[in-house]
């Protein structure tokens, strides 16, 4: 049950776009039509949902301070945890790799709709902001897995959510210097402003 | 051609004064006519995360300024011994050990703003500034037109945060760097006037807001629009 709170909550509360800002970048630049949206957003909640877990893994095995007492005790002082940075995103970048080849091999229908968003996920802040949270909160396994999913999620469907509007958007008369980022912003604070309302939930 | 107009060429070359026009471009053009952020649409994450003081929101930008000439100069270095294929992992690796070099110095000397700016340090790893740079300038210029281009665009990115910083404390929590403003200008006004604060500017819908209208503002200046 702490499990299933726990993705409501990063789905909705804790929303990665409207709680903090992360993965706006591309939050911006690919909401322009549903359909690349609804792609990339899968393409998120795909790899957010292998790197956190593997993260965890290599955090709880490798970096934290004491982590290494499993190899030998004399280890056991060992404080990796300045490595962090750059171990998450060589996780990421490999991982990221390493999904496009499966997905290429396996389904290349799948690969031709996702293709060039791929490679620009490994530099998504949404998923090294994930992996870090995950450091911070002391998540075990599974509440990592069910978190990284779960924020998969929620930034699927903010950035739906912003292209449907910006769809619409087209058709009205957006004065000039507000044509694009501008307005978008203004959009995404009324939309957060709507996501809000979910804050007072306790689960 | 000759071995003395070739010497000239090479003296005239080389020659370019320390800071000549197309060098003084390279930094004020991303300060208003292309700006990172309310122009080329990159680093907004960070933008609006850490804004809502001024103080964190300073040390952020020279954090973000340091990673950026850095990276800029240390990627322009190796530029020609880079294979191509793996470019964007050397340039992550270069990043990462910069920015675990801004953290673990926060770490040591100003704990409090290392709690306070919590992942958001480690997130400039992925602040597309620094990799928009490395792409887009040092992998195909010198390295001090680099460590240029790179002090030029953090600083556009850097007023910008400290702006949207300014507006969200002193409207969100009535002052300026931690200074009580709207205490000092209520109690001009006798002791039943208050100004009152908007506690919407302090959650992350006042950010937005207030960004969109500084790039509102911005764009109309510079006459930029956006097809």
């Amino acid at each position: 049950m702490d499990l299933f709170n726990l993705g409501i909550r990063s789905i909705f509360i804790d929303n990665m776009i409207f709680a903090y800002f992360l993965g706006m970048c591309s939050f911006l630049a690919v909401s322009k039509k549903v359909s690349t949206a609804m792609g990339l957003g899968a393409a998120v909640i795909f790899v957010l949902t292998v790197t956190v877990p593997t993260n965890w893994m290599l955090n709880e095995y490798v970096l934290k301070e004491g982590a290494l007492a499993w190899i030998s005790p004399g280890l056991a002082e060992i404080d990796l945890s300045f490595l962090q940075f750059i171990m998450f995103i060589a996780i990421i970048a490999a991982m990221v790799q390493l999904v496009e080849m499966i997905v290429e091999k396996f389904a290349p229908a799948l690969y031709g709709a996702l293709g060039i968003f791929l490679p620009l996920i490994a530099v998504n802040c949404a998923i090294l902001g994930g992996s870090l949270f995950m450091a911070q909160r002391d998540y075990t396994l599974a509440e990592s897995a069910v978190y990284g999913f779960g924020s998969g999620v929620g930034w699927l469907l903010a950035i739906v959510a912003l292209a449907a509007i910006r769809e619409k958007l087209k058709y009205s008369h957006v004065p000039n210097g507000l044509k694009g980022l501008g307005i978008t912003m203004l959009l995404t604070g009324l939309m957060g402003l709507a996501f809000m309302s979910f804050m007072g939930i306790d689960l | 051609m000759s071995a003395e107009t070739v010497e000239k060429a090479i003296v005239t070359k080389s020659a370019e004064a320390l800071l000549s026009k197309r060098r003084k471009k390279l930094i004020s053009d991303p300060l208003v006519d292309d700006n990172p952020v309310t122009i080329q649409v990159l680093g907004i994450c960070s933008a609006l995360a850490v804004t809502t003081q001024m103080k964190p929101t300073l040390v952020m930008a020279i954090a973000v300024i340091f990673v950026v000439v850095m990276s800029n100069f240390v990627i322009s270095l190796m530029r020609n011994t880079v294979p191509g294929r793996v470019r964007i992992i050397v340039q992550l690796a270069v990043v990462a050990t910069l920015v675990t070099l801004v953290n673990e110095v926060l770490k040591a000397f100003a704990y409090d703003m290392y709690k306070e700016l919590s992942v958001f340090v480690g997130l400039i790893i992925t602040n597309c500034i620094v990799m928009g740079r490395l792409e887009a300038f040092a992998m195909g210029n010198k390295p001090y037109d680099s460590v240029l281009d790179g002090f030029g665009s953090a600083l556009g990115y850097s007023w910008i945060i400290l702006a949207v910083a300014f507006f969200r404390e002193l409207l969100g929590s009535g002052a300026v760097f931690g200074v009580p403003v709207y205490d000092y200008i209520s109690s001009l006004f006798g002791p039943d006037f208050t100004l009152a604060t908007n506690g919407l500017m302090v959650s992350p819908v006042g950010a937005f807001m207030i960004l969109g209208i500084i790039i509102w503002v911005q764009r109309t200046k510079t006459g930029y629009v956006e097809h």
